[in-house]
């Protein structure tokens, strides 16, 4: 066996942290971590947030993130220790050696600067290339990566290209000084999926061109399997399993990766549509204030009593601006809106108050859904004293059932947002709209900001609290294994259309449309070989054409 | 109470002896406020602490008085400021459209206009009496405190939780005082530390320039003007207001500034 690029010995990774009126405590955030990556491989370094994946990833690089300190254990990259080197070795590693990509290109990317000058920045810093040859070098890696006018794109600004350019652009960057090492830091989780996969693809393809080894790190299994020669599973800050990406799906050892692997295996069988819907949108057609096109051009579905309509669609579509038509934050330009048999006012100033018990909402970030300075019984109490007038004991005893509900138990009352994990605080945020006992609750993606197993406790929830509470899920997503888990019927947006609509299984079925064929085989498959797969099915069909 | 940090301590120290000589300047203070005790600026001895002044009232007496009034007038005219520009500010942000305009309008063209040169103008043909002053000067500030709620409520409507209480039907008043108001509170302490020092400057100017606080009646600003002319002559009784001043402005930012790193920690708050 060849001597590996990168060796990982006992990495222990620490940070101190600042309760208020406390002393500062010390967290070990990774306690001892081994691994080696030889030339050329890619490692996959998968789990949940807080797992202490992106910190492993940065610690490659002898980087620690805030207040992260590197606190023990040794880091070889091309055999010599980075961790005990001075920080002006470590400085000719950084963009030399090792290199990084962003999870957020957009973030990542100067404004200000034209996207070669900061392609080509490390590479000419670190003496390695002229500025001539790494320009050279920078357009063959926009080639590689598939990017539209290889020859002149490096002259644009960073707003000038997609989101989707962007990340490859960012992936052009790290590869330009010719590293040996690049970490990627979950380089889609931003992205849609229909975009994802040309992504997954152009930069396993600039992988396989240039040789270069890659840490991989991500939350999603599936894309991870694409990538990756080997899977490393982490669970806060310890290594749960090390594999082949073949034995880590198809034969998971521990517990842990078993349900990493079987999540999303949620089964629902769909209900038949009833003759009278709780909520009929017809022909409502929208647009923002200000702008001269319309958001949504006439929608038309309808939502029946006690099931899920799922709505799906990539960032753009107009999904969420549906949520705000219905709710009456934004009023329709045209087309009406029946809930419960009768039509709504447009704004939700005309509306009565009956009307806003009845439909309540989820957000999709339930830091921000909640105030902060208002503890989870507040929270949760003042619907119920402002719609139905409990106070004191009754009250009390109410917000109790619903914590029971909500499965959270005894003592949350007086524990405030900020004390809650991202799981509880969505639990609390679903008490809340469930206090007003609503006919229809509108989910705005709900599960999109959770780990995959939280997640799956959410939709595990949502679908139980259907059952006992008999209540309608407006359910909006990006996510197609969130919509095949939940729903009873099925729209698909694209550009503020409704372009399918229909029951699960018509929706779900052949013939696709072109939009929902790309929107469905987008979606990662935990297979080996499905990228490649998918890809060369694509290419075949565009020839075919 | 515990954990207080050694800054505060000084900051709170101090600001509790100015206050406490506030409140209980008659039974703190050795001599009447316009007695006249001694000869024209003398010396500080075991009878005057801190001399006489440019009539020979006793100085200590005067300060303590002048105090008094100072932290009186700005106190007052802090608390007028904050409860109005801080209310209007919330109102404008939450109400949106034609309303913010129509308050941010008028707001801009009263801050287009020096606040001094303001208060000039119209205390020239006002009566100068304390509750004039303290209404024109809450007025003439609650301007910038407006803006600051404002600009900081913007934020905070946009939030989740407040789009939440506008769905469940929300009137206005809870929307302000239960969404807005507990997280905007952090940089208006901080923001009110600092303006209830611009009031004492600005009090003490006015006075200065007698238009302010009026004879016998001490101020600090007073007390400056009253034995200006004692500079010259190497007598330190105008400079005594001055340390006061500072001390006071000091110790008040100690406190606000711990007030406010408290607040931001606490149950993960927004800033």
């Amino acid at each position: 066996m060849t001597e590996p690029l990168l060796k990982v010995r006992g990495l222990k990774i620490g940070a101190t942290a600042y309760p208020p009126g406390e002393k500062p405590i010390d967290i070990k955030i990774v306690h001892g971590v081994d691994f080696d990556l030889q030339p050329g491989k890619v490692l996959g370094l998968i789990g949940e947030s807080g797992a202490g994946k992106s910190t492993i990833g940065l610690a490659a690089m002898a980087y620690g993130r805030g207040g992260v300190e590197i606190t023990g254990g040794e880091v070889w990259v091309n055999g010599r220790d980075i961790l005990k080197e001075r920080l002006r070795a470590v400085r000719r590693l950084r963009g030399a050696e090792v290199t990084y990509v962003s999870q957020s290109a957009a973030a990542s990317f100067n404004p200000a600067k034209k996207i070669m000058d900061q392609v080509t920045e490390a590479a000419i810093y670190q003496n390695k290339f002229t500025k001539a040859e790494a320009e050279e070098r920078a357009v063959d890696l926009f080639r590689k990566l598939g990017l539209p006018d290889p020859e002149t794109i490096g002259n644009r600004y960073p707003h000038q290209v997609s989101g989707g350019q962007l990340q490859r652009c960012m992936t052009a960057l790290a590869l330009c000084p010719q590293p040996d090492l690049v970490v990627f830091d979950e380089p889609t989780t931003a992205l849609d999926v229909t975009t994802q996969i040309d992504v997954l693809a152009a930069i396993k393809e600039a992988i396989a061109a240039t040789g270069v080894a890659a840490l991989y790190i991500t939350h999603d299994l599936a894309v991870v399997a694409q990538v990756s020669d080997h899977i490393m599973v982490l669970q806060q800050g310890d290594m749960v399993e090390y594999g082949t990406v073949d034995q880590i799906i198809n034969a998971p050892k521990e517990d842990y990766t078993k349900a990493l692997v079987s999540v999303r295996s949620i089964r629902h069988e769909e209900k038949t549509p009833t003759d009278t819907p709780v909520l009929r949108v017809e022909n409502v057609t929208a647009r923002y204030a200000g702008t001269d096109f319309d958001v949504l051009k006439k929608i038309n579905v309808d939502i029946h009593p006690g099931q899920t309509l799922a709505v799906v669609g990539e960032s753009g579509s107009g999904k969420s601006t549906l949520a705000r038509v219905i709710t009456g934050l934004l009023p329709p330009s045209d087309g009406t809106i029946t809930f419960d048999g009768r039509e709504l006012a447009p704004a939700l100033a005309q509306r009565p108050i009956e009307d806003l018990r009845e439909m309540q909402m989820i957000y999709q970030m339930a830091d921000t859904a909640m105030n902060p300075r208002q503890t989870v019984g507040t929270i949760i109490g003042r619907p119920l004293e402002f719609y139905f007038g409990l106070k004191g004991k009754a009250k009390q005893k109410r917000i109790q059932e619903l914590l029971d509900e909500i499965e959270l138990g005894d003592g949350f009352q007086d524990r405030y947002p900020a004390e809650l994990s991202g799981g509880q605080k969505q639990r609390v945020c679903i008490a809340r709209a469930l206090a007003a006992k609503p006919k229809l609750i509108i989910c705005d993606e709900v599960t999109s900001a959770l780990d995959p197993l939280v997640a799956d406790g959410i939709l595990k929830l949502l679908l139980n609290l259907q059952k006992i509470e008999d209540v309608a899920y407006l359910f909006i997503t990006h996510d197609l294994a969130t919509v095949k888990a939940i729903a009873d019927s099925i729209a698909v947006m694209y550009q503020g259309e409704v372009v399918r609509y229909g029951t699960k299984s018509q929706v779900l079925s052949p013939p696709f449309d072109d939009y929902t064929d790309l929107l469905l085989s987008s979606v990662p498959e935990m297979k080996i070989g499905w990228l490649e797969e998918t890809i060369a099915h694509r290419k075949m069909e565009s020839a075919g054409n | 109470m515990k954990n207080i940090p050694i800054s505060a301590m000084i900051g709170l120290f101090f600001t509790s002896v100015y206050f406490i000589m506030a409140v209980f300047a008659p039974w703190l203070a050795p001599y009447g406020m316009a007695e006249i005790v001694g000869d024209v600026w003398e010396p500080s001895s075991s009878e005057f602490l801190l001399g006489t002044d440019s009539i020979g009232r006793d100085l200590l007496s005067r300060m303590i008085y002048g105090g008094r009034t100072t932290i009186f007038i700005a106190t007052a005219a802090t608390i007028l400021s904050f409860t109005l520009g801080s209310i209007l500010g919330f109102f404008a942000a939450v109400s949106g459209g034609w309303v913010d305009q129509a308050i941010s309008r008028f707001v801009d063209l009263i801050m287009s206009i020096p606040s001094l040169i303001f208060a000039l103008v119209v205390l020239s043909v006002m009566p100068t009496t304390v509750p004039i002053l303290i209404i024109l000067m809450g007025l003439l500030d609650s301007t910038r405190v407006y803006r600051l709620a404002r600009a900081v409520a913007v934020d905070i409507t946009v939030m989740d939780y407040v789009e939440a209480a506008r769905l469940r039907g929300e009137k206005i008043g809870w929307i302000i005082f239960r969404e807005t108001l507990p997280n905007a509170l952090s940089p208006l302490i901080a923001e009110m530390g600092l303006r209830f020092i611009f009031a004492v400057l600005f009090v003490s100017t006015l006075s200065f320039l007698g238009l302010g606080v009026q004879p016998p009646q001490a101020d600090w600003g007073g007390i400056v003007k009253e034995n200006k002319e004692g500079i010259n002559y190497g007598i330190q009784a105008a400079l005594y207001p001055a340390y006061a001043i500072a001390t006071l402005c000091i110790s008040i930012n100690l406190v606000a500034d711990w007030i406010l790193n408290r607040t931001t920690s606490l149950k993960g708050g927004r800033g």
